[in-house]
């Protein structure tokens, strides 16, 4: 791969997905690129490059694709979760008693085990949410693990991280080796596809937003935009939940950590007092039109 | 240091489990069958099993009833480990005490998550 090839790669997958590569990830590139140039008939990254620079989009998305990590698994991390049905739901139920309904948005959703868990977390949750419309809307830049997550299939491997054994047994089916979460499960949970740098005001509001594990890979500016925007999307009480590794201190005030609870933040300003921010994606596109 | 007694008729699955295990922090004992591994229980309770259901002599199944029934036997957090991967199996072993399971072919990822879940990481 020549210098420019990666250059041309980095600014791409830059503008289309955020992904902020260091100039010493050449080795990265190759190793999820050369698999996808041989797959698709390529000499290699060069040819790739060369088509993609002729306008082959289908093969930018699939570039995109590769280079996206999809790395999840079910209660990731555990401590969320144990926040999440010890003290947000208990206060989320208490708070909307009178409207008796909850929207939770899992973005980067990957394969869905995160989504899925929340999911479990509902259910287990039992008579405090009973007749309550919850609604769980699942959101990543990949068709691909948005199928997948759609199936609700997963492998033995799969079910054996992170997923106790008495849930396995409680909301799956064991097709041979594979195990499907049932119907009930997998239909509380929406499926779209969505790439964080663009407009999502669309989605509405929220009272519980799950955003782990993906900013991780954005740049300071990218990820203070949507920090920004996500706390447009979140009721006044509502709960961000982040990844173990990330935070919002130094990078936007638009959320506080939420007490004594570490990797959840709540919005610092009502959302009729934000103002609007344009997304990075449509900053890009304006930039590129002048 | 914590012990975890590892039963299986494997000594290649037992030294897999070791190596995974030690890497965890824990102390280990192994065991090639279940009777082997009642008289270890007898001799001093470890803090976890990691269990296999088909074994000689006496297997996990029978096992586990007979270390919780001991005194004492109600303490050690028990994690099956086993190639019998189906829910029938899966469901026995809960109803008969085990705390989590694991199907083979099984990694320290797996060990790691399945040992996080029943608090003994």
């Amino acid at each position: 791969m020549t210098p420019s090839d990666y250059e041309y790669l980095r600014k791409l997958l830059k503008e289309r997905s955020g992904l902020d590569l260091s100039a010493d990830k050449q080795y990265l590139v190759e190793s999820r690129l050369v698999p996808l140039a041989r797959k698709s008939s390529l000499q290699g990254i060069p040819e790739l490059v060369q088509k993609m620079r002729n306008g082959a989009c289908a093969l930018t998305g699939e570039v995109v694709e590769a280079m996206t990590t999809n790395e999840t698994f079910f209660f990731r991390d555990k401590i969320p979760f144990d926040h999440l049905k010890e003290t947000v739901l208990p206060a989320l139920v208490q708070a909307r008693a009178a409207r008796r309904s909850l929207r939770i948005w899992c973005a980067a959703s990957s394969t869905g085990q995160e989504p899925y868990s929340i999911a479990m977390c509902l259910k287990e949750a039992g008579a405090a949410l009973s007749g309550w419309r919850t609604e769980i809307v699942a959101t990543d830049l990949s068709l691909a693990v948005l199928e997948k997550s759609k199936s609700g299939i997963f492998s033995q491997f799969e079910v054996q991280r992170g997923l106790p054994i008495q849930l396995l047994v409680k909301y799956f089916t064991q097709t041979g080796e594979l195990w499907q979460l049932n119907a009930d499960i997998r239909g509380m949970v929406q499926h779209r596809q969505l790439n964080l740098l663009q407009d999502f005001s669309h989605l509405g509001t929220f009272d519980i937003i799950f955003c782990r594990n993906v900013l991780i890979y954005f740049d300071q500016t990218t990820k203070a935009n949507i920090f920004d925007r996500l706390s447009r999307m979140l009721e006044p009480d509502g709960v961000l939940a982040l990844g173990a590794a990330e935070s919002v201190v130094g990078i936007t005030s638009a959320f506080k950590p939420y007490p004594d609870r570490r990797g959840l933040y709540r919005p610092n300003v009502a959302p009729a007092a934000r103002g609007g921010i344009t997304p990075i994606g449509l900053r890009a596109a304006a930039s590129a039109a002048r | 240091m914590r012990t975890c007694l590892v039963v299986d008729d494997s000594s290649v699955i037992r030294k897999v489990a070791r190596r995974i295990l030690e890497s965890l922090d824990f102390q280990i004992v192994e065991a090639e069958d279940g009777e082997k591994a009642l008289e270890v229980c007898k001799r001093a309770m470890p803090e976890a099993v990691l269990l296999d259901w088909n074994m000689p002599v006496m297997d996990g199944y029978e096992f586990l009833g007979n270390l919780r029934r001991m005194p004492g036997g109600d303490a050690p957090k028990v994690v099956f480990c086993t190639t019998e991967n189906d829910v029938a199996h899966i469901a026995r072993a809960l109803h008969a005490g085990a705390n989590e399971y694991i199907m083979k072919p099984f990694d320290k990822d797996i060990v790691t998550a399945k040992f996080q879940e029943v608090g003994l990481i």
